[in-house]
């Protein structure tokens, strides 16, 4: 793989563990989060500091990993209070609030040059793409893992009918912080990997719309489908390098794209790949 | 007898209107008791009232010796509290039988980790299966919810409510919707559960079928409780029937 290829790849790879994330929270648990970027840039900005501070890699992964969770968890407070769309426009507050703290804060966080200059994870560019297609892999396998565990039952009880859970004893405000400590958790990691990748941040890397694009990537995909996830954000990675006036009018295009499928197919690629193989399956049937 | 559930001077508003209003009852350990009342008489905000989905503005709760009046509503479904509802409340993106395995499994759901580190199921879908033969649908167990007839629904909801092996079984309107075959049947699972001991309170319009299963009736019209005694002597008295029946005896003359 040529250079280019290999930094296509790593990005792939850190978009899968940033959208499998957000689908922990909003595809398993049916909490909508449109300001996940946050977590992404918590992680990340935690790196950056730690990295730059001369901590070791591996260590500083795991830092983003638990500030972001810590953080995540008190966002996820919230979503015992307000439900749905509310919920949604907290969460899209809190990216902001996020974006706005970074940008102001210049002497520790860099301000709007962000922070530049950071040290190598000490490995060469194909050993970080294997390192974080390994990580990649983890989490995958972890969010299957969930999806078949007894929590990934709470979870869809939670997702579908939160009242109905409770007297079902679920203890729904424990489920859905566990959704968004181990989610925004994920983030982080998926933050760290990308100030590693890029060695250089800015605000705008965790903006509204990199929110709106991990989102899109999660519906694209198939809302609480793992392969879904991975398929959707692989197509959403590529499509802005293949055809560059996607890349000009990035928000449009998802904009579009996330509207189709909500109104033409609500299960992402995931429920039109189900519907195509039992119409293959009826079709076979018949004959 | 003992005392199982106590509820005592409930009172519950909202904005100006009364829906409960200093309203005590009790009911005893085995009994079966059903608690009617004409349209908006406040019936099922008191079952809501009672598993702590509403919160009212005054009330005392006992269940099982122990006050539950400010207990989160999972935690007073794990003192042994279940509930139907009155409009069929299944998790739609699961089947029959995963509706109910859930409720099977509620010890492995108490805590967050222990959720997360078990992962079969298969004990929880074999009891689950039991349940959904003995309300009569285990043929539907594979199914998904989306397309049922209402009476499954309504008996999956009962299998779901019974899965967490309750003390006390609060039914909303089990039998609503459901045909002169199927509602006796699904009146005398409940009599034969109840027998077996699991105390019983019923929400119901059918009469015929209410007079025929229980063994008290607690009344309530316009937020007030108006009667609570024998189910004979109950529908004898004057109030009783000019609030209820009284108005099912003029929709008939008229």
């Amino acid at each position: 793989m040529g250079v280019y290829e290999l930094s296509l790849a790593t990005v792939i790879c850190i978009n899968i563990i940033l959208a499998t994330s957000l689908n922990l929270i909003t595809g398993y648990c049916g909490q909508i989060s449109l300001g996940h970027a946050a977590f992404y840039g918590i992680g990340a900005y935690t790196a950056a500091l730690l990295a730059k501070a001369g901590v070791w890699g591996p260590f500083n992964l795991i830092a983003a990993m638990v500030t972001a969770g810590l953080v995540g968890m008190f966002v996820g407070l919230t979503s015992l209070r307000v439900r749905e769309d509310f919920l949604a426009i907290t969460t899209m507050g809190v990216g902001f609030l996020f974006l706005g703290i970074v940008r102001q804060q210049e002497s520790l966080l860099g301000g709007e040059l962000g922070i530049s200059s950071i040290p190598s994870f000490g490995l060469d560019k194909s050993g970080f793409f294997l390192m974080v297609l390994a990580l990649a892999g983890v989490t995958t396998a972890f969010s299957l893992y969930v999806k078949r565990s007894w929590m990934g039952f709470a979870f869809e009880a939670v997702a579908d009918d939160e009242d109905t859970a409770r007297t079902l004893t679920v203890d729904v405000p424990a489920y859905k912080l566990a959704a968004f400590a181990l989610g925004t958790a994920m983030a982080g990691l998926a933050g760290a990997l990308y100030t590693y990748f890029a060695r250089f941040i800015v605000p705008d890397d965790f903006g509204f719309i990199t929110s709106i694009t991990i989102l899109s990537m999660v519906a694209v995909g198939g809302i609480g489908s793992v392969f879904g996830v991975i398929v959707g954000t692989a197509l959403l990675t590529l499509m802005p390098e293949f055809f560059r006036f996607i890349s000009d009018y990035k928000l449009l295009v998802y904009g579009a794209l996330l509207f189709a499928v909500m109104r033409f197919a609500p299960e992402g690629l995931a429920g039109l790949n189900r519907l195509f193989t039992s119409r293959l399956k009826a079709r076979k049937g018949g004959l | 007898m003992n005392k199982l559930l106590e509820v005592q001077d409930v009172t519950m508003r909202f904005g100006g209107v009364h829906a409960l209003e200093d309203v005590s009852f009790q009911v005893m350990e085995g009994e079966f008791m059903s608690l009617i009342g004409p349209n908006g008489a406040g019936k099922t905000t008191m079952l809501l009232v009672i598993t702590g989905i509403l919160i009212p503005q005054h009330a005392k709760i006992v269940f099982a010796g122990r006050e539950i009046t400010r207990l989160a509503t999972h935690k007073r479904a794990r003192l042994g509290m279940a509930l139907t509802h009155q409009i069929v409340r299944p998790f739609r993106s699961m089947t029959l039988l995963d509706n109910v395995a859930l409720a099977v499994g509620h010890g492995r759901i108490r805590r967050v980790t222990r959720a997360l580190t078990s992962v079969n199921r298969s004990a929880e879908r074999e009891q689950a299966r039991e349940l959904l033969d003995l309300v009569g649908i285990g043929d539907h167990a594979q199914e998904a919810v989306t397309g049922q007839p209402l009476g499954v629904l309504k008996r999956l909801e009962l299998a779901r409510a019974l899965a967490l092996k309750p003390r006390l079984l609060l039914l909303d309107e089990p039998l609503a919707g459901l045909n002169h075959v199927e509602a006796p049947r699904l009146a005398d699972t409940v009599v034969r559960i109840n027998r077996r001991g699991l105390t019983v309170v019923m929400i119901e319009h059918n009469l015929g079928e209410v007079l025929r299963v229980s063994q008290r009736l607690v009344v309530l019209d316009n937020g007030r409780k108006i009667a609570d005694g024998d189910p004979k002597a109950v529908m004898r008295m004057e109030g009783v029937r000019a609030a209820y029946v009284g108005k099912e005896e003029e929709d008939a003359a008229a």
